[in-house]
Parts: C-alpha cells; sequence; structure tokens
C-alpha cells in the first residue's frame, strides 16, 4: 500500500495504481485525453502531467506507476502552463467547428479547453485539414477533429479485438484510418463513444438532436439476453439514439451495435391502432372492437382449444398477466420458448434454475480458467458476453474449445468438432480439449441454443450437464455450467412459468394442434419467430391467431386481431437476463398512437372475456410476480442457483449444431425494422466476415 | 594532439582492409576470451573505472547502464542492441565503424553482451546505410566462420548470436525504445518509460541500448585497462571521441581525438579551419543539429566534452560539429533543422506533433522577417512548451535549436522584421552578413 | 497465433519470387519463435525491389499475409518509414539530403541541377520513367556533404557540375561510380590524414587467448593494468 502525498495530503493507495488513479482517489481531478481506465495506457496526449519530486520534467500521470513516498503536485505554476500548453497544441490544428459538430454540449476537448486551457490562440498559420475516413454505415468520420488520442486504435484493437484500424503516417501527418472499410466489429459503435472529440461521432444520429434536448432515462437493453444497461435519449416521443451505462457486471460500459443503433426501428412499422381482419384483409378497429372480436371467438371455447407463445422481447408483467387470462380461461398450452428450445422441465415448470441460467456470470468469467462452447457464437448471440471471454482471454492462461459452427469470436478457438458427436467423446474424457478441462481449476460451459433448439435438445443438455459434473465445473463456490440465451424475455418466462402446464402443450405440440384442429386460437405475445405457416393461412382453415406486440412483422402479418402494445423503451417492464439478473427497463417515451403497456392490453382484454385480472396497477402486478418466484424480488442480485437434476437422457442426433444467429443485424421485429441495421446486413452481409478468416486456425 | 597509438579507430578512414584478416592484424579481436574470463562484473567494472560514456548523445555512463541490467536470470533472454541508426544532422562516425572497422564493433558486441548476460545482440543499422549494413553481414559471416561469435564464441564456452537488422528511414528510431518497437516490426514510436528497457526492453525482455561507438570501444578499454582511457581526456569526461566535422570549413572529415579537445584546435587541426579564417567564423553546432549553436564569442574557447559543453548550455551530443561561416543565413539554417525535426517527429505526442510544425511555419516566417517582434517571444514560448512535456527526447531537440538561435542571435531576428515591415520585402541573402554584426 | 480477428490481406497477383521467398524466409530466422513480424521491415524492402522500387496495397497485404500479421499493422510500417514508396517511383530515385550540413555546402543547388536537368520537380516522376526526384533528411554523411544517394548508394562531395555528370552518365545508361565524386577516402580530409600516420607494427590478434596477464595490456598504455582491468 503505497502512501503518496498529492498536493501536500497524504494518501494511501492499494498498490499497482498510477499516479493518475493515485489523484483521483485523493479526490483531485487529472484532465486527460488518452487515458482511458479500460484500454491499454498510450500517454500520448500529455494532458495529465504533473510534478513529481524532483523529477526536472513534469510526468505523465496515466502512466507513471504510484509509488511509495511520491510527492506529486498538480496545482503548481508548472503543471498550469503544461496543460495550457497541450491544449494551446490540440487546438492550433483543430477546427473549433462546434456549432455544428455532434460532439457539442460532450466533448471533453471543449470540457477540458474550458477547464485547462486559455481563451485565445497564438496560432497564426493555416490549420491542418484532414480527409474523411469511410468506418461503416455507423460511423461518421470527420477526421480534422481528431486529436490522435488511439484511443480508437486501443479500443478495437484490446476490446473489440479487431485489428482494423491503425494510424498511418507520421508527425503532422498522422490519419486514423480503417482502410476505408467498415470496421467489422459488433462494438464498433463504441469507437465513438471511446472518441474523446467529435472526429468519430453516430453517422445515423448526425444533426438530428443536441444532448442538452435531450431527456434521458436510464432502462435495460432488450435486444438480447445480455441485458446491457443502458440510457435512453429520446426528444418528444421520439428515441433519438441508445448509450451504454455502466455496469461493472454486466456490460461494464459498452454496449453492442445491435443495442444502440437499432432503435431507429422503433419509429418504423410501429403498430399504433388495433387491426381486425376482415374479409381476409387488417382494418383498423376500436380497442373495443378489437375485444369483442376476441371475446366473440373465445366464447363458448373451450380452454384446451386455448394456446399462447411469448416471445423474445417480452417483459415478464405481461407474460405473467397472459399466463394468469390462460389459467382463467382454462389453457395449459403455454410456451416462452419459440425457439422450440428443450430447456425447463417437459412439464411441471422450469425445472432447477441452474439449468437454465449462465451460473458462471457473465463478470465470473474472468474467474474461469477454460471454456468449452457448444452450439454458440457468442459474438453474435451476446456480444458482451464475448468480449468478456476476449477479456479473460487476454488476461491469459484461458484456452477455448468450440463444438459447433466454426466462427470468428476474435481471439483463438480450438475448433473441436461440430456435433454431439464431439461433446461425447469430449464428456467421455476422450481428446486433447478433456486433459484442458481437467487441468482447469475452473473450466466453464457454454450451451448455446443452437445445441438445443433441436429435437436431441433434452438429451444435449443432460450431456451437458454430465460433462460439466465430470470436470468438476460445479463446486462449492464455482458454477461453470452456463446457458447463452439470446432472448431477452426467456429466463423471465421461465422464471415465471411461462411453459406447458398439466396436459400443455409445447411450442411443436401447439403448432401441431393447430394443423390437427385440437387448437383453435393462438395468442402470440410478440412471437414473431415461429414458422407462421403452422399457425394455418387463416382463420377458417387454421387458428384465430392475436397478434399482441409493437411491429408489423411476422405475427401482425397473419394474425386476425392486433392489438398495438408497447417497445421496451415504452414501458416500464421486468426482463431478466441470462445470469438470471433482475432488470427494470424503464418507459422512456410513450407507445404510439393507441398503443398501449403490455399489461393493461391484456388487464382490459381479461375484462372483456369475463375472467378479470386481479391487479390494477404495476404495483399490484409485480407482488403477483414475486408470488410466483421470489427471484422477481431481488433486482439487480444475482444469487447461485441450486443444482439439479435437468435434460433427459436419450438418443442424441448425428446433425452438427447449426447457428442460433443467422443475421446479427435483424434478429427481433425492432432490428428488422431498423434502416441502420439493414444497410450493416447490407455492408456485413448476413453471414458476416470471419467464418473464413477466423481465428480458429 | 592524441598520440595515434592512443586512437581506437585505426582504420577509421578504410586506409586498411575492413575484412577479418586485416582487423587481426590491427589488433582486433586480440585476447576476447581473456576479457570475457573477467566476468560480467569485473567488465563492467572496468568500464565504471573508465567512466566511458554514452556517444550516442546523451552521455550516460555506460558501466552503470549496463549494470541496470538483472543480476539474476528469470528465464527470460536477454539482448543487446546496437543502435547504428546513425541519423542526427551532422553525425557521420558511426558510418566509418560499420564500413571500415566493422569487427571492432562486432568485438565489442560480444564483450559487451556477454557482461550483460546477453544471448544475442541486433545492430540495428539506418535503412540509408545499405552498403554499410551488406559490409557488416559480410563480417559477422566472417566472425562465425572463425568461431569468434556463436556457438562457444572465442573459445570461452559463451554463445552468443548478433544480427543486423536494417531501418528504413525514421530518425526516431534512435531513440532507444522507439528503435525497439521497430526492432518488433512496428512504428518506431518511442515507449513510455518506466518500464525502462533493462527491465522490459525488446519482446518484454532486459534489454540494454547502446551506440556503435560506445560498443566499439569497449574491448581497447578492456585490452589497455581502463586507467588508459580514464587517463585520457578530463574527469568523467575520458577516452577518445570520433568527431564529425562537416559545414562550412576547409577540409571536413571525422577524426578521432581526444575528449575535451577545444572546438577551436579540433576545427583548426583537423579541418583545416574555419572557411575563410577563424574571424570568418559565425557559430557552431558543436553536437549535432539537436544542441544549441554557439556563437564565435564562445567557440573560441570552449572544450568539446560533455560537462563543458553543458555548461555553455550547449552539448556535446554526438559530437558533430557544424561549422556556418559568416556567409551563413543563420537564421535559416535553424529553420532548416526545424524543418528536419517536423518531418521526424512520430507524431505520436501532442507537443511533438503539433508544436514541431508550428515551430518550422514560424521559423519560415522568421527567415523572411515576415512575423511581429514579440512573436520572438511567442515563439520561445512555444518551444518551453514543447520542451520537456514530450514522450521522449525528439520534442528537447527540436527545442532547443530555437532557443540558441533566439539566445544568441536575437537581434538578427529583429533586425528582419523590422526589415521586412519597412521594406516590405522579405530578408535576402544578400543581408545575411549582417547576421555576423548581430552576432558580436 | 492469431489473438484479435482480421480481414486477410487481399494480395491479388503479387508473390515473391523464389528468391525472395527464400530471403524472406531467411529473414525470419534471425528472430525468435513468434515473433516474425520482426521481419516486416525486411519482407516491405525486398517486396519493394522486387515490386519496382514501391509497394502497392497488393505488395504490402502480400508481406501482412506470409508473417501472419494484420493488413493495417504492415500499413502503418510501411507509412511510417520514408524509404518505402507508397507509389510508383522511377528506375533511379534521387535522393538530394536537404539538411542542414548538406544544405551548407550547396544542396539547395543540388536540387535545382536536378530539376533543371530531368525537368522535373520534387516529388515527381520523369515521363520515361527513369527518374524520381526527391529531398530527403539527413543522410548521415555530413563530412562528405552535399550528398545525393540514389538507389541504394551514396555520391558524395557533390557539385552540381559533378552531379550534373553523374545524372547524364545515368541518363546515357552509364555505370556510375559511388562514394567521394573528389576522389577523396572516406571521410578523410581533403588532401590526406591529419591523424593515424604513425601506427605501431603489431602482432597479429589471437582472439583465443585465454589467460588475461601482463601481455594483456597494450605496450603503448599509459599507466599499468592489472588483470582486472582495475587501473592504477
Amino acid at each position: 500500500m503505497p502512501k503518496l502525498t498529492i498536493d501536500g495530503k497524504e494518501i494511501e493507495v492499494p498498490g499497482g495504481l498510477t499516479v493518475l488513479q493515485a489523484c483521483e482517489l485523493a479526490g483531485v481531478e487529472i484532465p486527460r485525453f488518452c487515458y482511458h481506465e479500460r484500454l491499454s495506457v498510450a500517454g500520448n496526449c500529455r494532458m495529465c502531467l504533473v510534478e513529481m519530486g524532483q523529477a526536472p520534467k513534469p510526468i505523465a500521470s496515466c502512466a507513471m506507476p504510484a509509488g511509495d513516498g511520491m510527492v506529486i503536485r498538480t496545482d503548481t505554476p508548472v503543471v498550469k502552463k503544461a496543460r495550457q500548453g497541450v491544449m494551446e497544441f490540440l487546438l492550433i490544428n483543430h477546427p473549433l467547428d462546434c456549432p455544428i459538430c455532434d460532439q457539442g454540449g460532450e466533448c471533453d476537448l471543449q470540457d477540458q479547453a474550458m477547464a485547462f486551457g486559455v481563451d485565445h490562440s497564438r496560432y497564426q498559420e493555416n490549420k491542418r485539414a484532414v480527409p474523411e475516413k469511410y468506418m461503416g454505415p455507423l460511423i461518421k468520420t470527420i477526421m480534422t477533429r481528431c486529436i490522435h488520442c488511439t484511443r480508437c486504435i486501443r479500443f478495437a484493437t484490446e476490446i473489440a479485438g479487431v485489428e482494423e484500424m491503425g494510424a498511418l503516417n507520421r508527425g503532422g501527418h498522422v490519419e486514423i484510418t480503417t482502410l476505408e472499410k467498415a470496421i467489422d466489429s459488433e462494438l464498433s459503435g463504441n469507437l465513438i463513444d471511446v472518441c474523446p472529440v467529435g472526429a468519430l461521432t453516430s453517422r445515423p444520429y448526425a444533426f438530428t438532436a443536441r444532448s442538452w434536448e435531450l431527456r434521458k432515462t436510464n432502462s435495460v437493453d432488450a435486444l438480447d439476453a445480455v441485458g446491457s444497461n443502458i440510457r435512453v435519449d429520446a426528444r418528444g416521443r421520439e428515441v433519438m439514439r441508445v448509450l451504454p451505462r455502466l455496469h461493472e457486471d454486466v456490460n461494464e460500459e459498452w454496449i453492442s451495435d445491435k443495442t444502440r443503433y437499432a432503435c431507429d426501428g422503433l419509429a418504423r412499422q410501429r403498430l399504433d391502432r388495433p387491426y381486425l381482419r376482415k374479409d381476409g384483409r387488417l382494418r383498423p378497429v376500436s380497442w373495443d372492437e378489437a375485444f369483442r372480436a376476441i371475446a366473440a371467438r373465445l366464447d363458448g371455447l373451450d380452454g384446451g382449444k386455448i394456446a399462447a407463445l411469448a416471445g423474445d422481447l417480452c417483459d415478464a408483467e405481461s407474460m405473467l398477466a397472459l399466463k394468469d387470462l390462460m389459467a382463467a380461461l382454462g389453457s395449459p398450452h403455454l410456451d416462452c420458448r419459440q425457439d422450440g428450445a428443450k430447456i425447463g422441465a417437459k412439464i411441471g415448470g422450469a425445472g432447477p434454475r441452474a439449468g437454465y441460467l449462465f451460473n458462471t456470470t457473465i463478470a465470473g468469467i474472468e474467474r474461469a480458467d477454460a471454456a468449452l462452447l457448444v452450439g454458440t457464437n457468442p459474438r453474435h448471440e451476446a456480444t458482451l458476453v464475448n468480449a468478456r471471454l476476449r477479456k479473460r482471454f487476454l488476461m491469459g492462461g484461458f484456452r477455448v474449445g468450440l463444438i459447433g459452427a466454426p466462427c470468428d469470436l476474435s481471439y483463438p478457438v480450438d475448433t473441436l468438432g461440430a456435433g454431439p458427436e464431439t461433446l461425447s467423446e469430449l464428456a467421455a474424457g476422450t481428446g486433447a480439449f478433456a486433459e484442458v478441462l481437467t487441468a482447469a481449476e475452473r473450466p466453464m460451459i457454454v450451451l448455446g441454443m443452437a445445441a438445443l433448439a433441436r429435437p436431441d435438445g433434452a438429451a444435449v443438455l443432460h450431456l451437458a450437464r454430465a460433462l460439466a459434473e465430470k470436470f468438476g465445473m460445479i463446486g462449492e463456490d464455482w458454477n461453470g455450467f452456463n446457458l447463452l440465451h439470446g432472448a431477452a424475455a426467456r429466463v423471465g418466462g421461465l422464471d415465471l412459468g411461462f411453459l406447458p402446464g398439466d396436459g400443455g402443450r409445447d411450442r411443436d405440440g401447439i403448432l401441431d394442434g393447430v394443423h390437427g384442429g385440437d387448437i383453435e386460437v393462438v395468442y402470440l405475445l410478440g412471437a414473431d419467430e415461429i414458422d407462421m405457416a403452422r399457425l394455418g393461412p387463416n382463420a377458417q382453415e387454421g387458428a384465430f391467431v392475436i397478434y399482441q406486440g409493437h411491429h408489423g412483422d411476422a405475427g401482425a402479418h397473419r394474425a386476425d386481431v392486433i392489438l398495438p402494445g408497447a417497445a421496451y423503451t415504452e414501458k416500464n417492464g421486468t426482463y431478466v437476463n441470462t445470469e438470471g439478473r433482475v432488470q427494470l427497463g424503464r418507459l422512456a417515451v410513450s407507445p404510439p398512437g393507441e398503443a398501449r403497456a403490455d399489461w393493461t392490453i391484456l388487464r382490459a382484454l381479461s375484462e372483456v372475456v369475463g375472467q378479470r385480472l386481479p391487479y390494477d396497477d404495476l404495483g399490484a402486478l409485480r407482488q403477483r410476480l414475486v408470488a410466483v418466484n421470489p427471484v422477481f424480488a431481488a433486482v439487480d442480485r444475482v444469487e447461485a442457483a441450486p443444482w439439479g437434476e435437468f435434460g433427459e437422457q436419450g438418443k442424441l442426433d448425428g446433425a452438427p449444431f447449426g447457428v442460433a444467429v443467422e443475421n446479427y443485424y435483424m434478429t427481433d421485429p425492432i432490428s428488422r425494422a431498423s434502416e441502420t441495421m439493414a444497410s450493416c446486413a447490407e455492408v456485413f452481409g448476413s453471414g458476416r466476415a470471419g467464418e473464413a478468416t477466423g481465428t480458429d486456425g | 594532439m592524441l598520440r595515434d597509438q592512443d586512437r581506437v579507430f585505426t582504420n577509421l578512414y578504410g586506409q586498411d582492409d575492413w575484412r577479418l584478416r586485416a582487423a587481426l592484424g590491427r589488433g582486433v579481436w586480440d585476447g576476447t576470451k581473456g576479457m570475457i574470463a573477467l566476468g560480467r562484473d569485473g567488465i563492467v567494472q572496468v568500464i565504471k573505472d573508465s567512466e566511458l560514456r554514452g556517444r550516442g548523445g546523451a552521455g550516460f555512463p555506460a558501466g552503470l547502464k549496463w549494470s541496470f541490467m538483472p543480476k539474476e536470470s528469470d528465464g527470460r533472454p536477454r539482448y543487446l542492441i546496437v543502435n547504428a541508426d546513425e541519423s542526427e544532422p551532422g553525425t557521420c562516425k558511426d558510418r566509418e565503424i560499420l564500413r571500415n572497422d566493422p569487427h571492432r564493433l562486432l568485438e565489442g558486441c560480444l564483450v559487451a553482451g556477454f557482461a550483460m548476460g546477453a544471448s544475442a545482440c541486433y545492430i540495428y543499422v539506418r535503412g540509408e546505410f545499405y552498403r554499410e549494413a551488406e559490409r557488416l553481414s559480410q563480417a559477422i559471416e566472417e566472425a562465425y566462420e572463425a568461431g569468434l561469435i556463436g556457438k562457444d564464441a572465442c573459445k570461452s564456452g559463451y554463445d552468443y548470436d548478433i544480427h543486423v537488422h536494417r531501418g528504413a528511414g525514421a530518425y526516431i528510431c534512435g531513440e532507444e525504445t522507439a528503435l525497439l518497437e521497430s526492432l518488433e516490426g512496428k512504428k518506431g514510436q518511442p515507449r513510455l518509460k518506466p518500464p525502462f528497457p533493462a527491465a522490459m526492453g525488446l519482446y518484454g525482455c532486459p534489454s540494454t541500448i547502446n551506440n556503435v561507438e560506445t560498443i566499439a570501444v569497449a574491448p581497447e578499454i578492456l585490452r589497455r585497462g581502463a586507467a588508459w582511457w580514464a587517463g585520457l581526456g578530463r574527469p568523467k569526461n575520458t577516452g577518445t571521441k570520433i568527431f564529425s566535422l562537416s559545414g562550412h570549413v576547409e577540409r571536413p572529415c571525422t577524426v578521432e581525438a581526444v575528449m575535451g579537445i577545444p572546438l577551436k584546435e579540433l576545427i583548426e587541426t583537423h579541418a583545416g579551419g574555419v572557411r575563410g579564417g577563424w574571424d570568418n567564423l559565425l557559430a557552431v553546432i558543436p553536437g549535432g543539429s539537436s544542441v544549441p549553436l554557439l556563437p564565435k564569442s564562445i567557440c573560441d574557447s570552449v572544450l568539446m566534452d560533455f560537462d563543458s559543453l553543458r555548461e555553455v548550455k550547449s552539448g556535446l551530443g554526438t559530437a558533430a560539429v557544424i561549422v556556418m561561416d559568416k556567409s551563413t543565413d543563420v537564421v535559416a539554417a535553424i529553420a532548416n533543422l526545424s524543418h528536419f525535426y517536423m518531418h521526424e517527429s512520430c507524431g505520436q505526442c501532442t507537443p511533438c506533433r503539433e508544436g514541431t510544425g508550428w515551430m518550422w511555419r514560424v521559423m519560415t516566417r522568421m527567415v523572411e522577417g515576415r512575423a511581429g517582434v514579440a512573436e520572438i517571444d511567442s515563439l520561445l514560448d512555444v518551444t518551453y512548451q514543447v520542451e520537456g512535456h514530450t514522450i521522449c527526447a525528439l520534442g528537447d531537440a527540436a527545442a532547443w535549436p530555437i532557443q540558441g538561435l533566439i539566445r544568441h542571435f536575437r537581434p538578427e531576428l529583429e533586425r528582419r522584421i523590422i526589415d521586412y515591415k519597412t521594406s516590405g520585402a522579405p530578408a535576402g541573402a544578400s543581408q545575411a552578413g549582417a547576421s555576423q554584426a548581430a552576432a558580436e | 497465433m492469431k489473438v484479435t480477428s482480421y480481414r486477410a490481406g487481399e494480395a491479388g497477383d503479387f508473390a515473391f519470387t523464389e528468391d525472395n521467398a527464400k530471403r524472406a524466409a531467411a529473414a525470419v530466422t534471425h528472430y525468435p519463435e513468434g515473433r516474425q513480424a520482426s521481419a516486416v521491415m525486411a519482407l516491405l524492402d525486398l517486396a519493394q525491389r522486387q515490386n519496382d522500387g514501391w509497394l502497392s496495397p497488393e505488395a504490402i497485404e502480400y508481406v501482412a499475409n506470409t508473417l501472419e500479421m494484420a493488413p493495417i499493422r504492415v500499413y502503418e510500417v510501411a507509412s511510417f518509414y520514408s524509404m518505402y514508396n507508397t507509389k510508383p517511383v522511377g528506375r533511379h530515385l534521387v535522393q538530394v539530403c536537404r539538411t542542414t550540413p548538406c544544405w551548407l555546402r550547396g544542396a539547395a543547388g543540388l536540387t535545382d541541377t536536378c530539376r533543371d536537368q530531368l525537368g522535373i520537380g520534387l516529388g515527381e516522376t520523369t515521363g520515361d520513367g527513369q527518374f524520381t526526384l526527391v529531398e530527403v533528411e539527413c543522410l548521415g554523411a555530413c563530412a562528405n556533404a552535399p550528398v545525393v544517394q540514389i538507389g541504394d548508394d551514396y555520391y558524395e562531395d557533390l557539385s552540381p557540375e559533378r552531379l550534373s555528370a553523374l545524372l547524364g552518365d545515368l541518363k546515357a545508361g552509364k555505370e556510375i561510380a559511388a562514394g567521394s565524386q573528389t576522389g577523396r577516402q572516406s571521410s578523410m580530409p581533403d588532401g590526406g590524414a591529419v591523424t593515424l600516420t604513425e601506427l605501431p607494427e603489431r602482432a597479429p590478434a589471437e582472439p583465443g587467448r585465454a589467460v588475461p596477464g601482463p601481455e594483456f595490456g597494450d605496450p603503448v598504455s599509459p599507466g599499468p593494468v592489472s588483470p582486472s582491468g582495475e587501473g592504477a
């Protein structure tokens, strides 16, 4: 514990800190541009210079290890002059075009120039102009503003693991570039956050708003099962942008490009009023008419002929309301696994929670020393989980094996095989990777939905469970067994039991039931990823389909009644991420038109069909949620889930594991409606780069 | 004058052959095994006692530097890196060693490398020295064939490899950590220190970087003893030194002379004097472009060693003496150097990247007088804003020549500005002669 | 081992000749296992020589692939060092040293000579593709100033007339002799060496001499020397 004197004040700091960090602990602000706590130290901006003891020159505090007995001064004329000097240098070739700069108002250069600079420049020469660079559909560049801090290069290389950004030339001619290629990373949007100036800004957001006009709402993302913490910036009723919010255990301070950039999809293809299919065509109707049409169809119908499927973006409250309504109507046919994943018990709830969670936790990945990925491409299914795996790789001593479709995860991976056969062999202890797992103290396995959403999914799950036990993945303070979900709604749905009840049918049972005429009414709560053809062409030759959701996607196209719901930014809702972490999404803007928060729609409908749900406000509904499963009370707390029996011994299929996410940029109704995501899909191709140029070799 | 028998570089001009056979005849590789028998500590002690200071510019005590290498091995290999990226304007001494006496360098590589426990040595030769690198490589081949290096070098039981690594045109790679980056296949951008190379150098391994001349003189010091070297020159400024004499002298040359030789004697004895006689001298840059120039008044009496030149606010640097006679447009001469530093800035850190360009632009106006008188102080202030605030010493090196110019030639700068204001025309070469009045 | 993700280089038709492939493989052997990136400068040089004196994007990306480096890292190197030409150059790359020591001895006149005689400006190439003219910073041959580097060789102690003659010979397809154009040896002072005129004869060296002893010290040494090297 080194003891330093900073501006005359003694302070003891933990070992391994830099002088800059020690100053922060001492409450002394050190200006900086290139320094970023999550990136390697570059020490190039020279803004953080301080005086150290007898050193003849000021030192870069970001790079100097804090040592015992150091005397640091940050308040001397030398330091003040040094900062003014660096500020002046940074500004001589900066265009000072703040009035037309999207970074204006949230710019480090602006802020620090105000705090540490002088009010005029002595520079009389011509300024440098740097040509713009193309970096893809997400990032707009105005390179004349660049101050060459290299944060972007370090972020791309270190965190994103994509070595496609660099600085060409030297001296005053240095230019940051991606060689005119779109930067091939699902984390690329974070580059605009790490850029301390307006050189890299958001292309879709360009010139749309000023930061001070925006209403900022803290929320969570629902476009994958990571539960990234976000801030939704809105103006009026429009979401203008989505930014990351710090959560060390989940997304740190990053978000994926889909999380950030799909938000333009919130304003397109929206269902903003109820519709009713009449004479084969969907026609706008009033809420009342829509409800009465449903009531009429349900009237006298046996509950056993009604079924419900919940989609991937649902909040827990609306799923519970639908579950309760289905129970009231006498239907046991519920499923929240629209991909058909064989997780959760066949009958009677979800089984032990450890059987469907990412038990290691995302932050826990940093403690693991070997990982086996099965049927998953975490880069596409849960970008931030992949970022954490890469972070762990960079810490050293971390081997990763993959069974499934080869993919480029941005760190070296041993591709062991393609399907269950390899998994069986490994579980039997054969192969080189078995030795890696045996030698590891805290090995982990990650099962993706591509391994489980298949006929033999339960058997794969069972086998994986056995493998986890065999290799000591389940211990006193370590659980290395993980399911990696892709759907934000999934764990919440499992937790609240949105699953077939006694004698109930699962997804395939329901869809087969429609075909066989056993199921007549299907309630789709935001479920768009099923094969709609299996619902029959229309209500006469198939099921009567009620679609409740926010986008005119696959479900709405097939629907007989459409009930317009709210997207994740338009309601207060509970989501449980893949780790089992309960988090609250918050209303940032109101739903468009006549659309309403989803649970209120179900509550209203319940009254019309004569099965009034017993909660009148969100508070009461949340009490009911906790009553159903106490985990919902533990907001943002992840507690170790008890281990138990799950999966089902059975015959394994020979088919290789498929790919859960075919097109990273188009996984749900919102991203499919997003023009930004469409342009990304076009630029990067649905398969994404990497499959051929992977790090697996 | 230094006696010929006290000179180390007896083939400085290539009068003799550079090959091994001839080098052996000049006493190179004599008793090398015996030097190794002195042991690591023994060698380092001799070098410390000799008070040999690094010949690359900074003048850091060589023995002390060698002693920074970790005493105990932690399993990592260690490297000696020889800095042959000779690029400091005015300096052309290492080139002569490389092409005319390469074996002297190789012998030094072996004993110095042994003294620091290195297993291999890389000699980083500036890319433009293509022929020199070629010759050095041939000398290395000869040395391998003769068993002088490689397995059981000189039959000492010590295994040692020497490699040549060619640069590709970047002055900054003469900065030791930029050189390491370059050697690792990256842009030559200096590293932050700490960690220092002795702890984390090439490939993260303990490394020591020395100038060619420093390494090349080491065997001779070991052969003849520390006292011999320490007996030459002045305390703390011992031994001999190769000086590069360029510019307005009658006979430009390189020459090995004793440390502390008076500048005037150096120029007059070895370079045939200043063009047009000593009184035609305007100024001298005594240690390569990075050090501040000296007006004639100081040149009259200054001694050429580290401490004497520091006392007159300049430096010995690489002992590259650039002489300017009274016909020189001294402002343009320094502006030329400002261009050099702007061109060679790696662009990594702010003050150097931005400051070198700024200083050069102002200097080009100063050459013409197209500036305000107050800008002289503002230029000086900019040099202080660069100096001491950068990652490496290139920032300082870019600042000092201008500081020297303003210190000694401010009236000349003012005169040009006033002339330009009154005549409305840039100061021409015809006015350059006025430099002399300003300097005196 | 690849520790990041990146697109493989697009080398197009560029590939090393058999000889250069051998040279490249040999260059890599100078560096420890896994440190093949250290050879990037050597390989870029080879590629440039093979590619008529300049590095095309294909050549750069080929080197990246050869050394298993991300192409951007090789572009960084190729753009950083001044000896890599990222645009085509003429057969003779004429590089006039412009820095102060050469400038003091008339470098500017040499540039003018080149401009006049070749009819091109700085950074330009003659229409016949024979010459490219550039100014470079200090070439490190200051005692032989002014200096011009053409290709791999230095031409020293130049004057406009001497340079003009060289250029004329080159244009005429004649061989030209490198080094000092006034005939002096290395950087010896013009008119003969002042030093190194009275070197003593010495016995041939014996590298393998094992025992440091009295004979270890040089007879001309002024003070007694002990085997440990501690001077008296």
